[in-house]
């Protein structure tokens, strides 16, 4: 019976590796931590109703960014592992093995469980806001979308403690990601972890796209709506037709795996070139998806802080969906030396050159916006001046490698991997704290640190090229990806130590940040304006944070800039000095839910249950799913009214601070 | 008053979810682009590249039918802009993207053994 | 029902009022969006199986083993469901609760009996060893018409929760969104289920 369960444990839990040991401690002990501090300061009961069943959207999203930081920390960890197992020739810091492990889940952290979320937390946070509406159009949906896509992001990382992590790349290419060739459960936990918080993209997509097309204010067009809204429209587009056809890549995956199908195994006339195909009709929007919200945050912030109007909007809204369009045909450029014949390459080829033009066309927009601006250059505004060099290199890195005949020497070479971590960390990371530090009065209704913000800023900067810049000579001298070490004499020993530098100054840039966070939560700069940045929207109307329905009354959009306007209407002595009282209405608001997040819990337990092919669990986990699908279908009483007393009291002890 | 107000839902919807007459000649429409296929499949009518038209074209008129005898696509309430019928044209184009796309790119590949 | 009747009374005062829509409509509009994701889904099923459907690897192809009777007859019974579901929703339009549940209710077994009969020819085609795993071609048959399967599946059990919670509740402004969401849900399986019987019955045996 014993040797029963010791055989089992060591099969189950992820042993020999010191490393993995380490960690496990550390995540036992910050668990206890948290439930302790929990119990002890008894702040369960504040957690669940405030936190864990809500359904507003403000807090969603903080709860999201609040995971993918962590996450960012958890994808940090592995890159800084990587660079230096790759520091020096002929290592043996992580052994092959490990190191396969730790550049998938790097990659699956970065893109779906960090970037992602991240994204969501801003359209949640600032979307509504912007287009003066009370919540989203389904916020139960929405919770419910936050905690597929957190409990899915657990899922993936229980691997590292639990069966084995996965190893086969973070798209998992067959036939290594097989059965016959990867037996393990940790290609099951990257299938289901992905699958489950799939589920709430694809959610999060539907939620936005009919906030935007039917909860806009009134008087807000189309074309008056804020760029960064708009970017969110254009992002959920490609959300809503990429993602099923991810979903449906890892179901005919599993279903491989599971129930011995041959769609893209070697034998019974599978094709795994067809896996490699479908992935990428997912996998190219994907990076559209990440990348153009952060275009839309720069929009704002360029404006904002240039003290001008954003410079060709137009072409800016039709760049956008022309970029979301054009990214569903560009996919074959993945795998130009698969063999497809020159008439394919040359098609994809081609697409994706044109797809740099609109995106060229809104970096000189952001320039025309900035010039002849009077610039301030407070943190959002630094980091979108950083981001523009930076993406302006890593996307003619992009043109060069979208040459097909020349992609055959490029073809995952390091020089890939420098060019898209160049417009992923320099476009989308560097957009997305920007995005943070811009909104973040607005989340808590104070500044993070500017000093310590500069060093962090410079830091990530100055660690980005120095860790980049290398690689681009290293993938010219012929290294290739995924390798886990190299010897001495293939001279990449010098430009490695270098690149490897280059991540550790980044490692101490995220320090900064967290530090930053700390500091400036025991040090608060208050902000009683609401508007701590002379901005131009509506989110910055409003009391920060904002009250819990947002809107006490609901606004009147007449322009493109509506705060701004009203601003110097108001300076220019057009308006009423003391605009008459407020005529409030009660507001009709959504209840609290527990369901989402037992749900996701069902989902997590289904998840777990097919990761082991345990087939009791599983179905024990789906019936839950269902039964709390049935419960919320015979859920009637899921509103309620604000009433306006109550209202009157929230504005008057909001506002009777200002 | 239930009987009142359910009365007024029927005239002001009327026009909004189809009427039965509508639904019937969807049904008759359905059944025969049904039929053909069938028959000129099963009685092997036509040489390859007709049956295969026939057949298409017949699912894709279907597929019209459904959508405007059934699910009435051209509803909208007020002037507001057909969000339904973009959604669908969108979704449409980027299925043949990903059918034709995947047909043409994996004939090269097409290891059919 | 008084408050339905305000509710479409007010319906276009309040667009233009607090742009704040009518939330059934938004509901409805949400699910179409919904039915277009899955539109892609399937699409890239039938890409896969497309794709696939020439490598049996030495097996039977779809010539060989596709029993076109009993899919004519899934055929015919899912068009007519497809037809009283259209029918549930007329009677639903005159406020009749009794018609509706009875309309649901034919619906409901005309769709039971296509999941009858695709059940059997599924356990058929196993049972002669043309299992999921015997070849890429079947796997790519069994996922994309399976999945279809699944969708109907779970608009019968969906079906069967409406028809309790008519029964409760009768015709509200509620249960009315929800009548109009499963019929289009209902509608949309009826013609993913046409290009299933072109694209991998009828090109199949031709």
């Amino acid at each position: 019976m014993l040797e029963k369960i010791k055989d089992f444990a060591s099969d189950f839990f992820v042993t020999g590796d010191p490393l993995i040991y380490g960690a496990d401690v550390s995540i036992g002990l910050a668990m206890i931590a948290i439930v302790v501090g929990l119990t002890y300061f008894k702040k369960w009961g504040w957690l669940w109703r405030n936190y864990l069943t809500t359904v507003d959207h403000k807090k969603i999203g903080i709860m999201y960014i609040l995971a993918s930081i962590l996450m960012l920390f958890r994808g940090g960890v592995d890159a800084i592992m990587m660079r230096t197992q790759l520091a020096f020739p002929n290592l043996e810091f992580l052994h092959p093995e490990h190191y396969n492990q730790v550049f998938t889940t790097h990659g699956v952290v970065m893109i779906l469980f960090m970037a992602m979320p991240f994204m969501f937390g801003l359209f949640n946070i600032v979307v509504p806001l912007q287009l003066g509406a009370r919540d989203v159009a389904y916020p139960f949906l929405n919770a419910l979308s936050f905690w597929l896509f957190f409990l899915g992001a657990m899922l993936f990382n229980l691997s590292f403690v639990i069966g084995g992590s996965p190893d086969a790349g973070w798209l998992s290419y067959p036939p290594l990601s097989e059965l016959q060739f990867n037996p393990g459960p940790g290609q099951n936990f990257y299938i289901w972890g992905i699958q489950i918080s799939g589920i709430g993209s694809l959610a999060t997509g539907i939620n936005f796209i009919v906030t935007i097309i039917k909860m806009r204010a009134p008087g807000m067009t189309f074309m008056k709506m804020p760029m960064f809204t708009w970017s969110v429209f254009a992002t959920c587009v490609i959300i809503i037709f990429a993602f099923p056809i991810l979903t449906v890549t890892l179901a005919l995956l599993f279903i491989d795996r599971f129930a011995g199908a041959h769609f893209f195994t070697l034998d019974g006339g599978g094709n795994p070139m067809m896996y490699i195909n479908l992935i990428w009709m997912w996998g190219h929007p994907e990076v559209y998806i990440v990348i153009l919200p952060a275009f839309g945050i720069f929009s704002e912030i360029v404006s904002v802080f240039s003290r001008k109007k954003l410079f060709g909007y137009t072409s800016m809204v039709f760049a956008m969906l022309i970029i979301a369009f054009v990214s569903f045909f560009t996919w074959a450029h993945h795998f130009f030396t698969m063999g497809s014949g020159a008439d394919v390459n040359a098609f994809f080829a081609l697409s994706t050159m044109l797809i740099a033009i609109p995106t060229g066309v809104k970096i000189f927009n952001w320039l025309f916006t900035m010039y002849r601006g009077r610039i301030r250059f407070d943190l959002p505004m630094l980091w979108t001046i950083g981001f523009i060099p930076c993406f302006i290199i890593g996307g003619m890195t992009g043109v060069l490698l979208s040459v097909a005949p020349a992609d055959f020497q490029y073809h995952n070479s390091y020089f890939l991997i420098a060019h898209f971590h160049q417009v992923l960390i320099g476009g989308v990371v560097f957009g997305y704290f920007a995005g943070m530090y811009y909104w973040w009065p607005k989340m808590f209704g104070f500044k993070l640190n500017e000093t310590l913000g500069r060093w962090a800023f410079w830091f990530w900067n100055i660690g980005f090229y120095v860790c980049f810049m290398p690689q681009y000579l290293l993938g010219l001298m012929g290294m290739t990806r995924r390798i886990s070490t190299f010897d001495w004499d293939t001279g990449w020993g010098p430009l490695n130590v270098v690149s490897t530098m280059g991540a550790y100054l980044m490692g101490v840039a995220f320090l900064f940040q967290v530090l930053q966070i700390a500091y400036s939560i025991k040090h608060r700069e208050v902000d009683t304006t609401g508007d701590i940045w002379d901005a131009h929207t509506l989110e910055w109307s409003i009391p920060s944070p904002a009250p819990e329905y947002n809107f006490a009354v609901v606004p009147v959009v007449d322009s493109r800039d509506p705060l701004w306007v009203e601003k110097q209407r108001r300076a220019a002595g057009k308006l009423p000095k003391n605009p008459p009282k407020p005529v409030y209405a009660p507001i009709h608001m959504p209840k609290n839910s527990s369901i989402p997040i037992i749900m996701s819990t069902f989902f997590f337990i289904a998840g777990f249950g097919f990761v082991f092919l345990w087939t009791w669990m599983a179905v024990l986990g789906l019936i839950g799913v269902a039964g709390c699908m049935i419960a919320r279908s015979f859920q009637y009483d899921t509103d309620y009214y604000i009433p306006v007393e109550e209202i009157e009291k929230t504005e008057a002890s909001i506002r009777g601070t200002v | 008053m239930a009987q009142h107000s359910t009365d007024s839902h029927a005239h002001g919807e009327d026009h909004a979810h189809g009427s039965l007459k509508s639904y019937i000649i969807g049904f008759i429409l359905s059944i025969i682009l049904t039929i053909i296929p069938l028959v000129v499949v099963m009685n092997h009518m036509f040489q390859a590249t007709a049956t295969i038209l026939i057949i298409m074209i017949t699912a894709v008129l279907q597929f019209v039918v459904q959508l405007f005898f059934f699910m009435h696509v051209r509803d909208r309430t007020g002037n507001q802009p057909r969000w339904n019928v973009m959604a669908l044209i969108f979704g449409l184009a980027i299925v043949l993207v990903v059918v034709s796309g995947s047909v043409w790119i994996m004939a090269y590949n097409g290891v059919g053994y | 029902m008084a408050q339905a009747v305000s509710q479409h009374g007010h319906d276009h005062d309040h667009s233009h009022d607090h742009g704040h829509h009518d939330p059934q409509e938004m509901k409805l509009l949400g699910f179409w969006i919904f039915l277009i994701t899955d539109v892609i889904l399937f699409g890239t099923l039938f890409a896969t199986y497309v794709v696939l459907h020439k490598n049996t690897a030495g097996g039977p192809g779809g010539a060989e083993i596709f029993e076109m009777p009993g899919v004519i007859a899934e055929t015919f019974i899912l068009l007519t469901s497809s037809f009283t579901s259209g029918l549930a929703v007329l009677a639903m339009n005159r406020g009749n609760v009794k018609q509706l549940i009875s309309w649901l209710i034919v619906t409901f077994v005309l769709g039971a009996a296509f999941i009858g009969l695709e059940v059997t020819e599924f356990v058929k085609l196993i049972g002669e060893g043309h299992g999921i795993s015997a070849s890429a071609f079947l796997s790519a048959f069994f996922t994309l018409v399976g999945t279809h399967g699944l969708h109907v599946s779970v608009g019968l059990v969906w079906m069967l929760l409406l028809i309790i919670q008519l029964s409760r509740r009768g015709i509200t402004d509620v249960t009315r969104g929800k009548i109009n969401v499963i019929s289009l849900y209902w509608h949309f399986l009826d013609a993913v289920w046409i290009f299933l019987l072109s694209v991998v019955y009828l090109l199949g045996v031709m």
